[in-house]
């Protein structure tokens, strides 16, 4: 449904993408994963026909966002980081106003507009339907830019920080209508949250520098982490006494213990295709110590992250 | 053409609940008015709205920038402009659609100066067919200058930078040609002539329909259009 091949945009002599490419299969939700200044929102820009890439190609529902953009905007619904709305129009005038400019016909109009307002909760339980634009707090301007984008039932949804500057309640609604979303349209949304892209998305594109520095599910990119998984073990005993004999343990990289009253909390950084839960279990028995916890701790996402942007902005800094 | 008609009407509605508009309406009557009572409306003066139409060219060079000025300049800085264009429409729908809104505002204003009209028609025995030139003259005249303004808005993200370069363009046309056709030697003076927007207006204003300056006013109407949607398109350029 969205194909992209090293697509490149420059700003002068600042490469903001730098010759990405990923497609996005139909129904599919993927996330956009980056820091600030990554390229997620240059790269949207480009798929929604607003900037033209410097060079590379993009293609939505088969149609090319340089030459054919008009069909490309007949066929997405976008919803930009911070949505412009006509402040002295009311909510259903703007979308009225939209649906027109989308090609829906009158008589489906006010069906189209009632639709996104029940599901983007515009109607109810609180009408905000004859309220100003200018009026409505971030959350309900943001509901609004979705409903636009929805207006259509375009098959592919863009969404840009969807919930930036939105409080929790507001993000696990916007949440849920993702989810909803989901499986009846091919929807890409950005995000530098990565709890948000976590619990939303198949799939996940992770930018960084203007490249892709990695792309999978969220177990894939988990399961990637570079560097060991950690053991985390809570024994009762005294504290130089536990770090030694953890220590003494072969192929183990690097301890490090917290002590929690007379419990210490050890974390045991361990070599590549080391497991040493059986060892630290026998060690507590032979020492006598209790233990009340031992669990094999994944990299993390965040660690993932932290990581592939750190090692893909240095690349890029030297490229440049 | 359905699209565009959209947009204009939108653009119209704008209008309607912008203060700004008001007040730039009230002015521009409020100015209209005082000299229609000054050099019109008095025992002995000729009964005819010709004195009327030349100081409203002369008012226009600085009501239009200020009617134009949020055009275009105010989309792009409350972001409107991406949420605008990301919509399939194209960037000539979006410049005629603005162009006709703001001159359907201004022919609306045109429309309260009547009055001015129907007064004269009371008291004296007003020539129609130089009122309806008159007027002739003011709307092309006046579309000329609104797609000045227009362009003059798509150059910046600022209002008041777009008014201000609007009005310096409009006093080219307005003032330094009449002074260039008073003043210049030839064969400047004869070229000056040819661009002042004054002289065409003045065929108009006398109840003359002059092909020439139907010409002048609509071509500085079409490559001002023109322009404003290259400058909309220049951002794909970059």
């Amino acid at each position: 449904m969205i194909e992209v091949r090293n697509l490149t945009k420059k700003y002068g002599r600042v490469t903001a993408v730098n010759g990405i490419s990923f497609h996005v299969d139909a129904g599919d939700v993927v996330g956009f994963l980056g820091p600030n200044g990554a390229g997620k929102t240059t790269t949207l820009k480009i798929l929604t026909c607003y900037h033209p890439a410097t060079s590379g190609q993009a293609t939505i529902a088969g149609y090319d966002v340089l030459t054919q953009s008009l069909d490309v905007r007949r066929n997405i619904g976008y919803m930009p980081e911070s949505p412009g709305l006509y402040p002295e129009m009311k909510v259903h005038e703007f979308l009225k106003f939209r649906a027109a400019l989308r090609e829906i016909p009158r008589r489906g109009r006010r069906a189209a507009i009632a639709r996104v307002a029940v599901l983007c909760r515009l109607s109810e339980p609180e009408n905000m339907m004859h309220r100003n634009m200018g009026e409505l707090s971030r959350g309900y301007r943001q509901r609004v830019a979705i409903a636009d984008a929805m207006l259509h039932s375009p098959p592919v949804l863009i969404l840009d920080e969807p919930t930036s500057g939105l409080d929790p309640a507001q993000i696990r609604s916007m949440r849920e209508l993702i989810l909803k979303l989901g499986g009846t349209h091919t929807i890409i949304l950005s995000s530098h949250i990565l709890a948000e892209v976590e619990q939303t998305c198949d799939r996940l594109i992770v930018i960084a520098g203007g490249r892709i520095a990695a792309a999978g599910t969220p177990d894939e990119l988990r399961k990637s982490v570079i560097g060991p998984s950690r053991i985390v073990a809570e024994i009762k005993g005294n504290r130089e006494k536990v770090l030694n004999a953890v220590k003494g343990i072969p192929d183990v990289r690097q301890v490090q213990i917290k002590s929690i009253g007379k419990w210490q909390r050890v974390t045991i950084h361990e070599k590549d295709g080391a497991d040493h839960r059986s060892d630290i279990s026998a060690l507590a028995h032979d020492k006598g110590w209790a233990l009340r916890e031992l669990r094999d701790e994944a990299g993390s996402l965040e660690d993932f992250f932290v990581h592939v942007t750190y090692e893909q902005n240095i690349a890029s800094t030297g490229d440049q | 053409m359905r699209k565009t008609l959209i947009l204009a009407r939108r653009e119209i509605s704008g209008y309607f609940y912008s203060p700004m508009a008001y007040v730039i309406g009230a002015l521009f009557l409020l100015a209209s008015g005082a000299w229609f009572f000054h050099a019109i409306f008095r025992p002995g003066q000729p009964a005819t709205l010709r004195p009327l139409f030349e100081a409203m060219a002369w008012i226009m060079v600085f009501a239009t920038p200020l009617l134009t000025m949020h055009l275009v300049s105010e989309e792009f800085r409350t972001g409107t402009f991406e949420t605008l264009v990301t919509a399939p429409v194209t960037d000539t729908q979006v410049i005629v659609g603005k162009f006709l809104g703001v001159l359907v505002f201004y022919m609306l204003l045109l429309a309260c100066t009547g009055l001015y009209m129907w007064l004269i028609a009371i008291y004296g025995r007003p020539d129609p067919g130089v009122a309806v030139m008159g007027y002739c003259g003011m709307v092309l005249l006046g579309a000329a200058y609104l797609a000045v303004g227009l362009f003059a808005s798509t150059l910046t993200t600022h209002q008041a930078v777009a008014a201000i370069l609007s009005i310096a363009i409009l006093s080219v046309f307005a003032i330094l040609m009449q002074l260039l056709t008073l003043h210049a030697p030839g064969p400047w003076n004869q070229l000056a002539a040819r661009l002042n927007a004054m002289t065409y207006f003045k065929d108009f204003a006398r109840g003359m329909f002059d092909t020439r300056g139907v010409v002048f006013f609509s071509s500085t109407t079409a490559l001002f259009l023109f322009l404003s949607v290259k400058m909309l398109e220049s951002r794909r350029w970059k």
